[in-house]
């Protein structure tokens, strides 16, 4: 695998389930004494990111120096970027000091593919405007997998919330369904896809309908600025019918799991009671997180060829 | 004993660690080196010799090199138990990472490290099943410093096949086993490959036996 730029990258569901095995070995290692091994010594990690998350960026630059690759971080805030220089005159500058690979967060849908097509280094897309979030949809499999896995046939998964501009929801349904999942898509009509074309999932405006045979509800981080474009009246609006209240929770099954890729707005789509239970993965997932980024660098930096 | 050719690399029967020359090449049986009796018997020698040397059991750890190393390392804490009464904490130990070959080809990651108890100040033994290069017991041996910090470090393994390229020994040998770079030991255990035990020596069915 020389970049992953979408879910397709990965090798279909043998190659998912391959990078997720063999990312126990690096949660293992995360858990060490001395959590650091020297696979990727001389290495060297960009994160190029052009819109803020920090916890992306940190799981990632984590991720390498866990490896003992080095990382450099170029922040849009603090670069020529802000004087007007241009994504790829950006990428080849980057280039020019001898990296390796290069962890791009972007805006707009595609600019790490344009980016692979422009540079020798390996490119890991980090979330590309509302198109893929490949790596949070690992890292979201792989947590399921320890609870409930290794096999998730058959597993009922329902993604909660603002579907249609959520790169989160695109790549996890593609993995999900790749795993043998089954995947409903639940949210108000204004934030659900126009069109169920390239999606493997079924989609229902109606939550309590769908709770009692959900394994998993996947909530998504409902975006204030949505409120200006009116696409739903108000946040108790939306929590009164898509938020995961006590009430609501208390109808799914007891063993159902609750995940949320961050940040979570307490009170809208999750309520507090619910984010701390039990049953919610979290905490979890950011943990996780570092593990899985460390096994797609490896797999991309270290396997002397074609691996996944 | 005649076989049929197979292709390169039939499932479990071979080493993970030193690397292989069997890759796209169509390898024929060469010869037997150990079948199960033997290979308990070397088992039960080298359990013995590694309570002899430390004059007892009682700080040594096994830790079992992955993937058949692991197997072994149980076995011999089981024949320890059986004839000195002490049961020796048994380890495991994934060397992966710190190989100096990581890019070179696909090294992959091969099970968790589990260490269960401290090992500083005790005596580890690292446990594999073929001595080669001496490169995977290298990379064994850096993995090992962010563990612990061990009174020493024995190397105990089924089968020395020299071409060592490094400057490393093995403390304990089930077997010294001259052989040609061109040919595969290959080790089959039961609780990993099924059936019956066996070490055997295979080589390139294109190459005249004693070739090369």
């Amino acid at each position: 695998m020389k970049h992953l730029l979408s879910v397709g990258d990965l090798g279909g569901r043998a190659g998912i389930e391959e990078l997720l095995d063999r990312s126990e070995s690096f949660l293992e290692v995360t858990r060490r004494d001395i959590p650091k091994v020297p696979a990727l010594r001389g290495k060297t990690v960009v994160t190029l990111f052009y819109e803020d998350s920090t916890r992306t960026r940190i799981s990632f630059e984590t991720a390498a120096r866990r490896l003992s690759a080095d990382t450099m971080n170029f922040s849009v805030s603090t670069s020529s970027v802000r004087k007007g220089e241009s994504l790829l005159d950006t990428v080849r500058t980057i280039e020019s000091m001898g990296i390796d690979a290069i962890v791009v967060r972007h805006g707009s849908a595609g600019a790490p593919h344009r980016i692979a097509q422009e540079t020798d280094a390996s490119v890991v897309n980090a979330g590309d405007g509302r198109h893929e979030h490949p790596t949070q949809a690992l890292l979201d499999a792989f947590t399921l997998r320890r609870h409930r896995g290794p096999s998730l046939d058959g597993f009922r998964v329902a993604i909660v919330g603002d579907i249609r501009h959520s790169r989160v929801a695109r790549s996890g349904a593609r993995v999900w369904a790749e795993l043998g999942c089954e995947v409903t898509l639940v949210g108000p009509p204004t934030l659900l896809p126009e069109s169920l074309e390239g999606w493997p999932a079924v989609a229902t405006h109606d939550l309590d309908a769908v709770l009692e045979q959900t394994d998993l509800v996947y909530l998504l981080r409902i975006q204030n600025e949505r409120i200006s474009e009116a696409l739903f009246p108000s946040t108790r609006e939306y929590r009164s019918r898509w938020g995961l209240t006590e009430a609501r929770a208390a109808r799914l099954k007891p063993d159902t799991l609750v995940m949320h890729p961050g940040p979570m707005n307490r009170g809208v789509e999750i309520a507090d009671e619910v984010a701390d239970s039990a049953r919610s993965l979290v905490t979890e997932q950011v943990a996780n997180g570092v593990a899985v980024r460390m096994a797609v660098l490896y797999a991309i930096l270290g396997s002397g060829g074609p691996v996944v | 004993m005649a076989r049929d050719a197979v292709p390169g690399e039939p499932a479990g029967l071979r080493t993970e660690g030193d690397a292989a020359p069997s890759e796209g090449r169509v390898f024929a049986f060469r010869a037997g080196v150990f079948d199960d009796a033997n290979l308990r018997r070397a088992l039960t020698r080298i359990a013995h010799e590694i309570v002899e040397r430390n004059q007892g059991a009682d700080d040594v750890v096994l830790v079992g090199l992955y993937t058949r190393g692991v197997v072994l390392a149980r076995r011999l804490s089981t024949a320890i138990q059986a004839f000195e009464g002490v049961e020796v904490p048994v380890g495991t130990l994934d060397a992966s990472f710190f190989r100096d070959d990581i890019g070179l080809r696909a090294v992959r990651p091969l099970g968790p490290t589990e260490v269960p108890t401290d090992v500083t100040g005790k005596v580890v033994v690292l446990v594999d099943d073929v001595l080669y290069t001496g490169r995977t017991a290298r990379a064994a041996l850096d993995a090992l410093v962010d563990i612990g910090r061990p009174r020493s470090v024995q190397l105990a393994v089924l089968v020395d096949r020299g071409h060592r390229e490094l400057p490393i020994r093995a403390d304990y040998v089930g077997k010294n086993l001259p052989t040609k770079t061109v040919e595969d030991v290959r080790v089959r255990l039961g609780e990993i490959d099924g059936g019956v035990d066996a070490v055997e020596i295979w080589g390139p069915a294109d190459a005249p036996e004693g070739g090369q």
